[in-house]
């Protein structure tokens, strides 16, 4: 085990995948000898050379598609999108093309060696375009997977699997955590499953479900509950496509009440498709309505940051209400 | 690191300059008369008359399928088709000029490089009727051709998007060590998406071995070329990048041929992209659901019909003694037959079963896929005849 930062655990993994395979490639803006504006590719074009690790014109649609081709040609392509704020000129080719090379073809050809890295999420003074989190404009798109790790051990384990796994992935890796998250990680690969969801704390009054960096919110905002005597179940979805929902339901089904938090605008938000489908199965035993912790329906704002976010005072707020309901 | 000056290539002037369209005038090459005479000086292609006569073949080939499959199409047989009528020397004389090592990304106007790779009448056919043994599962309209087995990548509406694509799959090429480039087919309208830029800055910067082919054609739809772009066409646009370009009478199946063969070798040999820009007419209208009266005379298509590639090509074999009139009719007719006959067999066969939709959207159907199909089923078992084309199959 070492200790490192969420971004030294990108770097490993990736590392780790270029000496295993020399057909991944890793490109985008910046990302070659200079590390990324992040660094989360420091040394890759030292170590692996420039045609495997390169940077890119600044053409966000130009990059996937660059990428889709040589997916579907065979290659390995890990390309980087600067700030998942600047991902909309690439949004024809992931939906259009990414998602629906395999199902097009009829499995002739397909963008499954694809993933997608971008940095997504505000806490970082970063206003309306350094801090949105998209998710769930691509939890719309039949054929990809969604992942967001939520710290340095989920990291590494999950990206390794989004590189191995067959099919394209959109790997978004909550800024705010970069550095501030640090923790043990193994010096050896290992993966950790897609669309698999995990409880991280056992509770019995209310599941809290989150993602990313408002895992740490919801943490906080247990903690206070505890206080007044609230146990909180705690799951990280960790994959919002395919989505776990047999992990969720199973949880609202023991505790009966579901707050769901995450830092996009509430209104179509991952949390409506979640709150959907578990008072579709979990109907009877819901004790209370499923409680939604989310951004405001305004444009990520830079003053106002703290107003903005679905922090934990306001989680712990809902929490209460939800188990007084 | 390495001390860079962006100045070191820039010269001087003192005097204000503004440098306009048309002080660099890039030529169109044409190695054959519209009667079919070659230039006095142009250098032809070194073809062999087996080729030749391949090339020719296609050319006929197309344009008896593409009539055929209009009136199929008018007879409610299929919903949808686009043909390529006055294309066919661009397409099919830079088929020929690759190896069948390369990949084609094509627009969807390339039915012609297509059967020029081998593609059979009867796969035609099994594409157009979405059917069961098509290998794209009937997933797409009618003409979205895909066919691994003869490196022709499988064709998607959007226009443009193959276009970084075609940049990325070269550079996967030249990475693998393969003796091979990837030629991209677009048109003059879908030069004005964001993906053409990317594209070619892209694999100029990369240095990605591929072969940019535009059909300037002269229309999107209705567009015109001149309400597409107020520039020199498309070949200028390439100098802009740093790709090597040239322009060709695209109506001049040696002249095409000639250019995508240099073009290719350029490619390969020196890791570089090259851009052709193929001067032609679309003398079809855009597709079935167009109707080209309402926004072009038929004396402009006359002009151009009069420039038809195949009499251009043929006019050529005849004067090389290379024609072969009467076998000519009989391909034509055998072509017909052949294209009815399978029409009328292909027609017969079903689609997928249902199972089929949730298929490929992943490598397998995660939970969710197979519970909605679940679903699906016991709907369908439930109102079989809402549903003919696969109750029966459940």
């Amino acid at each position: 085990m070492v200790k490192m930062n969420l971004l030294q655990a990108i770097n490993d993994a990736l590392i780790s995948m270029m000496t295993q395979d020399e057909r991944v490639m890793v490109f985008g803006e910046d990302v070659g000898h200079f590390g990324g504006v992040f660094r989360a590719t420091s040394n890759l074009q030292e170590k692996f050379g420039k045609a495997r690790c390169f940077n890119t014109p600044l053409t966000e649609q130009g990059i996937i598609g660059f990428a889709n081709g040589l997916a579907s040609q065979g290659s390995i392509p890990v390309a980087e999108i600067q700030f998942g704020d600047y991902i909309f000129p690439a949004f024809d080719q992931i939906v259009n093309e990414t998602s629906k090379f395999r199902y097009r073809s009829g499995g002739q050809f397909s963008c499954g060696t694809l993933t997608i890295r971008t940095p997504y999420g505000g806490g970082i003074a970063g206003g309306h375009y350094h801090s949105q989190s998209p998710e769930a404009f691509f939890a719309h798109i039949p054929g990809m997977k969604i992942v967001i790790p939520r710290n340095p051990f989920q990291a590494k384990g999950l990206l390794l699997a989004s590189i191995k796994d067959d099919n394209p992935v959109l790997f978004m890796e909550p800024k705010r955590l970069y550095r501030a998250s640090v923790g043990e990680v193994p010096e050896e690969d290992y993966e950790l499953p897609l669309g698999k969801a995990e409880v991280t704390a056992k509770g019995s009054d209310i599941t809290l479900l989150a993602w990313g960096a408002q895992m740490e919110i919801i943490e906080k905002a247990a903690e206070m509950a505890a206080l007044d005597g609230i146990s909180c179940e705690l799951i990280d979805l960790r994959s919002i496509l395919p989505w776990d929902a047999e992990t969720v339901c199973e949880s609202v089904m023991k505790t009966g009440r579901l707050l769901i938090n995450h830092e996009a605008p509430l209104t179509g938000g991952f949390a409506s498709e979640v709150a959907a489908t578990v008072q579709e199965n979990c109907f009877l035993h819901l004790e209370s309505p499923i409680a939604r912790v989310c951004g405001l329906d305004t444009p990520y704002p830079l003053s106002h940051e703290k107003e903005y976010m679905p922090d934990h005072l306001k989680t712990y707020e809902a929490i209460k209400r939800t188990v007084n309901f | 690191m390495k001390d860079r000056n962006h100045l070191s290539n820039v010269g001087l002037s003192h005097e204000v300059q503004i440098i306009k369209n048309g002080i660099l005038d890039i030529p169109m090459l044409q190695l054959l008369q519209a009667d079919g005479k070659p230039h006095d000086g142009a250098v032809l292609p070194s073809l062999d008359q087996e080729t030749v006569q391949k090339i020719y073949d296609t050319m006929q080939y197309i344009r008896v399928l593409d009539e055929r499959m209009i009136a199929a199409q008018r007879q409610g047989r299929i919903s949808f088709y686009l043909a390529c009528t006055g294309e066919e020397a661009s397409t099919i004389g830079s088929a020929a000029a690759l190896k069948p090592q390369d990949m084609i990304m094509s627009q969807y106007r390339e039915q012609g490089a297509l059967a020029y790779r081998g593609y059979s009448t009867e796969q035609f056919m099994n594409q157009m009727f979405s059917n069961e043994l098509e290998p794209n599962k009937g997933r797409q309209m009618p003409i979205h051709y895909g066919a691994k087995e003869l490196n022709f990548m499988t064709i998607s509406s959007p226009l443009g998007t193959q276009i970084p694509q075609a940049s990325g799959y070269a550079y996967g090429q030249k990475m693998a060590g393969e003796e091979a480039i990837t030629i991209c087919y677009f048109g003059e309208g879908a030069a004005s998406e964001g993906d053409f830029h990317a594209g070619l800055n892209m694999a100029a910067v990369l240095n990605c071995p591929v072969v940019f082919f535009c059909r300037n054609n002269g229309y999107a739809i209705s567009t015109p070329a001149e309400e597409q772009f107020a520039g020199d066409g498309i070949a200028s646009r390439g100098l802009g990048y740093g790709v090597k370009t040239i322009r060709v009478d695209g109506n001049d199946v040696m002249a095409v041929y000639a250019a995508t063969e240099q073009a290719r070798k350029i490619a390969l040999e020196e890791n570089c992209p090259v851009l052709i820009e193929a001067m032609t007419y679309r003398l079809a209208a855009h597709s079935t659901s167009d109707d080209p009266t309402g926004y072009r005379s038929k004396d402009e298509e006359e002009k151009w019909r009069a420039k038809d590639p195949i009499l251009r090509l043929e006019a050529w074999m005849e004067a090389k003694g290379w024609l072969d009139a009467e076998a000519n009719k009989q391909y034509v007719e055998k072509t017909r037959q052949e294209v009815l006959q399978e029409l009328k067999r292909v027609e017969q066969v079903p689609i997928c079963v249902v199972d089929e939709i949730v298929e490929d959207v992943y490598d397998t159907p995660p939970w969710h896929l197979r519970k909605q199909l679940k679903d699906l089923k016991e709907h369908i078992a439930k109102y079989p005849e809402a549903y003919p084309k696969t109750s029966g199959r459940l």
